[in-house]
């Protein structure tokens, strides 16, 4: 309110002499002084009104269709659909039924090495919630969602650990999703940092590689993928002397699973990786100079200055470019379904695009069914991180 | 700390010779990764089918003999009806969707800053049963156009009986965080419902389609970068102009825009820069007549097998102009987009 008010008294200075006698610095034609006079007292909402509709009609009115469609059995007739609620049959059958081994994946007996990661998840979070509690902000309703989003965790880090690592094991869409988003995100954020800390330094043609570096970014993702396409072909690719030099002539990226999707990964951390690093190195270039010089003073080395001042002042924009890109990430489905068309097999698959294939083969309640679940996903993952890490960072400050 | 957004010497540390070695090592190496896979699209678009066939050939006159038999197909051949459709529709789309998004969503987060709402947890209730009970009623038979009108009546009753006895309100970062956090939605969630509503209204694989899609998908980007920008200009030069008997409206178009065009430029190129390759919502709603550029090269994995020389040239012609674009304003992007990041 307190913002408001100065301007409220001051606008209804219009009509005032002093406007009569023509002192008026910025003259508008009537007939439009006409119309914003008179909608002067709803600027409010004709200023946010057209965001609000929009946002209302595109985004939570087909999110409530949505829903009632993945419950349904939806079919295209003449003149229009066809739609039948069905409960929660379609869920049911990605959860527990047919579709079980293409969202979820086929599970395997879990070997050492996965009980040490999960054992590894577990304790990194258990000592997460003990600090929680022996906390001074601890409260009930903060452990309740701890405790949940703990739990819902190591559930993913369980899925993953069964699918992932030995052979009769198969990850479905889910965990490849999840794949993507993390192993992406890693590379990217590293490689970003690294470039960022490099190009900070007062080299000459630094401008050069800034521009460079920023390319990837703007090419249609459909782009990039076909190029890595072109890249990673054993048969006719630039690298098929170097490939025939290893022996792999015969491999092909696009045959065997997991080089597929590390095709796909690398296809998205090429184009991402520029976007973390072009806002790294504003937010190093904003950074003060004063403790870097203190620090230099007292004979800090390089790598204490790196661990002790700059990663900590970076770490508000870390977590907000992570969160940016999370987002983002678990959107993907042009770079899967151009470079291997979700094969072999459903290997590469995206939960995205599972839900276009859903769609594309007229299961319409399966496709949105699909849709909601990777919703359920981002906004949990997209929750916690903000509650749990964002936060912390940006007040740490 | 945003004064010094630009200072050039934050590194104290004059890199030694050696340092700087590794690291102009280093960074000619990433150039390479970015700077590669372009060299080979404009490699493979100067190509025959043949030479792409049988080997890898790397640069042009030294090992192959190039053509522009690619280029003449896509721009002057067959592909030409195709090829300047679909670049007309991606321009008029990213275009007018860019610009009616970076207008709608800077006046809502101009409004954001300041204004005050207040909406009501029960006003809002209310509206959502209300669309419920409209939809329901729709999808068991009843016409649209009764179902809204029957909605909004109900709504209003109930809005002006009931709704005006709960005070319990949200706040201006409430909405900033609802409009905002819409991003978070996977467009394969609401595009079905979006695809039956345009095929209902018969805008199915229309430029509008497509506008009314980007619009919906960029706005939150634009009010999360805007809102930051305007929460920086001086609330005096406002009030001066209000004393002046400017109106909000004037205000906002000649005070509040002008004094933020760095963060204008940067979010529309962003903004530009997603619907100008947008794919999956351009698959959905577009078949013919309003494809865009990505689809056409997507187009191009036929029977045949992929058809490289031709997809490398429509990928450059796709990309050179995002490309110019991006190197012209490469400082407003790295400075709109710290920002919106710092603030979240």
């Amino acid at each position: 309110m307190s913002r408001r008010e100065p301007l409220q008294v001051k606008t209804s200075v219009q009509g005032s002499p002093l406007i009569e006698e023509g002192l008026e610095p910025i003259p508008t034609t009537s007939r439009l002084r006409g119309v914003a006079a008179r909608t002067e007292g709803v600027a409010n909402a004709v200023f946010i009104g057209p965001a609000i509709v929009v946002v209302l009609m595109f985004a939570i009115f087909p999110l409530i269709v949505s829903l009632y469609i993945s419950m349904s059995r939806m079919s295209f007739v003449a003149g229009g659909i066809d739609i039948k609620f069905i409960g929660f049959d379609n869920y049911n059958k990605l959860l527990f039924g047919s579709q079980k081994t293409h969202l979820l994946g086929l599970s395997s007996d879990v070997p050492p090495l996965g009980w040490v990661l999960l054992a590894g998840a577990a304790g990194l979070l258990g000592w997460g919630l003990l600090r929680y509690i022996q906390a001074k902000y601890f409260s009930i309703g903060g452990l309740i969602g701890r405790g949940v989003a703990t739990v819902i965790v190591l559930a993913g880090v369980w899925l993953l650990v069964q699918t992932t690592l030995q052979a009769p094991g198969r990850p479905g869409t889910l965990s490849i999703t999840l794949i993507y988003v993390f192993a992406g995100i890693t590379f990217q954020y590293f490689i970003g940092l690294g470039l960022a800390l490099l190009l900070v330094q007062k080299l000459p043609g630094r401008r050069f590689f800034r521009v460079i570096f920023l390319i990837p970014m703007m090419i249609t993702p459909v782009g990039v993928a076909y190029m890595f396409r072109m890249l990673t072909d054993f048969g006719k690719g630039p690298f098929t002397p170097i490939w025939k030099g290893f022996g792999l002539g015969n491999v092909s990226w696009v045959s065997d699973p997991w080089l597929a999707r590390l095709a796909v990964i690398i296809g998205d951390v090429w184009q991402w990786t520029p976007f973390m690093f072009i806002v790294l190195l504003a937010g190093l270039e904003g950074l003060p100079v004063e403790p870097l010089e203190a620090a230099v003073v007292d004979g800090a080395n390089r790598l204490q200055i790196f661990r002790y001042i700059t990663w900590h002042a970076l770490l508000p924009v870390s977590t907000t470019l992570i969160l940016i890109r999370m987002i983002e990430a678990f959107k993907i489905v042009d770079l899967p379904n151009v470079l291997t068309n979700g094969g072999p097999g459903t290997a590469t698959e995206s939960l995205t695009l599972h839900s276009f294939i859903a769609w594309r083969t007229l299961d319409l309640g399966g496709s949105a069914a699909v849709a909601y679940l990777l919703l359920l996903v981002v906004t949990f993952l997209g929750t916690a991180y903000v509650n749990l890490i964002r936060h912390r960072a940006v007040e740490a400050l | 700390m945003r004064k010094r957004l630009f200072a050039k010497n934050y590194s104290p540390f004059k890199p030694s010779p050696l340092a700087a070695a590794l690291s102009y090592l280093a960074l000619g190496f990433w150039a390479l990764v970015v700077l590669f896979p372009i060299f080979w699209l404009v490699v493979t678009s100067f190509k025959t089918p043949i030479q792409v066939d049988t080997g890898p050939f790397y640069l042009p006159y030294i090992d192959f003999q190039p053509t522009l038999d690619s280029w003449h197909y896509i721009l002057l051949g067959d592909l030409q009806n195709d090829t300047f459709r679909n670049y007309g529709n991606t321009i008029v789309v990213a275009l007018t969707s860019s610009i009616i998004v970076l207008f709608m969503g800077s006046a809502a987060a101009y409004a954001l800053v300041r204004f005050n709402y207040q909406p009501r947890y029960a006003t809002i209730g209310l509206f959502i049963v209300c669309v419920g009970l409209s939809i329901v009623a729709v999808l068991n038979g009843v016409p649209w156009q009764l179902a809204i009108v029957a909605a909004l009546v109900i709504f209003f009753l109930l809005w002006q009986t009931i709704g005006r006895r709960f005070k319990a309100a949200l706040s201006n970062n409430d909405i900033a965080f609802w409009l905002i956090s819409q991003r978070m939605l996977p467009p394969i969630a609401t595009i079905i419902p979006i695809y039956v509503l345009f095929q209902q209204v018969g805008l199915l694989d229309t430029q509008i389609a497509l506008i009314i899609a980007y619009i919906a998908s960029n706005l939150p980007i634009v009010i999360w970068l805007m809102r930051d920008y305007f929460q920086n200009v001086p609330l005096e030069l406002e009030e001066g102009a209000a004393i002046d008997g400017a109106s909000r409206y004037r205000i906002f178009t000649s005070i509040v825009l002008p004094l933020s065009v760095p963060g204008l430029v940067a979010t529309f190129l962003f903004v530009l820069v997603f619907a100008w390759n947008e794919y999956l919502l351009a698959l959905f709603l577009s078949s013919a007549k309003a494809q865009t550029l990505p689809l056409i090269v997507a187009a191009q994995n036929a029977t045949r097998g992929p058809q490289w020389w031709y997809m490398s040239v429509l990928i450059l012609i796709m990309i050179i102009p995002v490309i110019i674009m991006a190197i012209a304003l490469e400082r407003f992007i790295a400075r709109g987009l710290l920002v919106g990041a710092v603030k979240g």
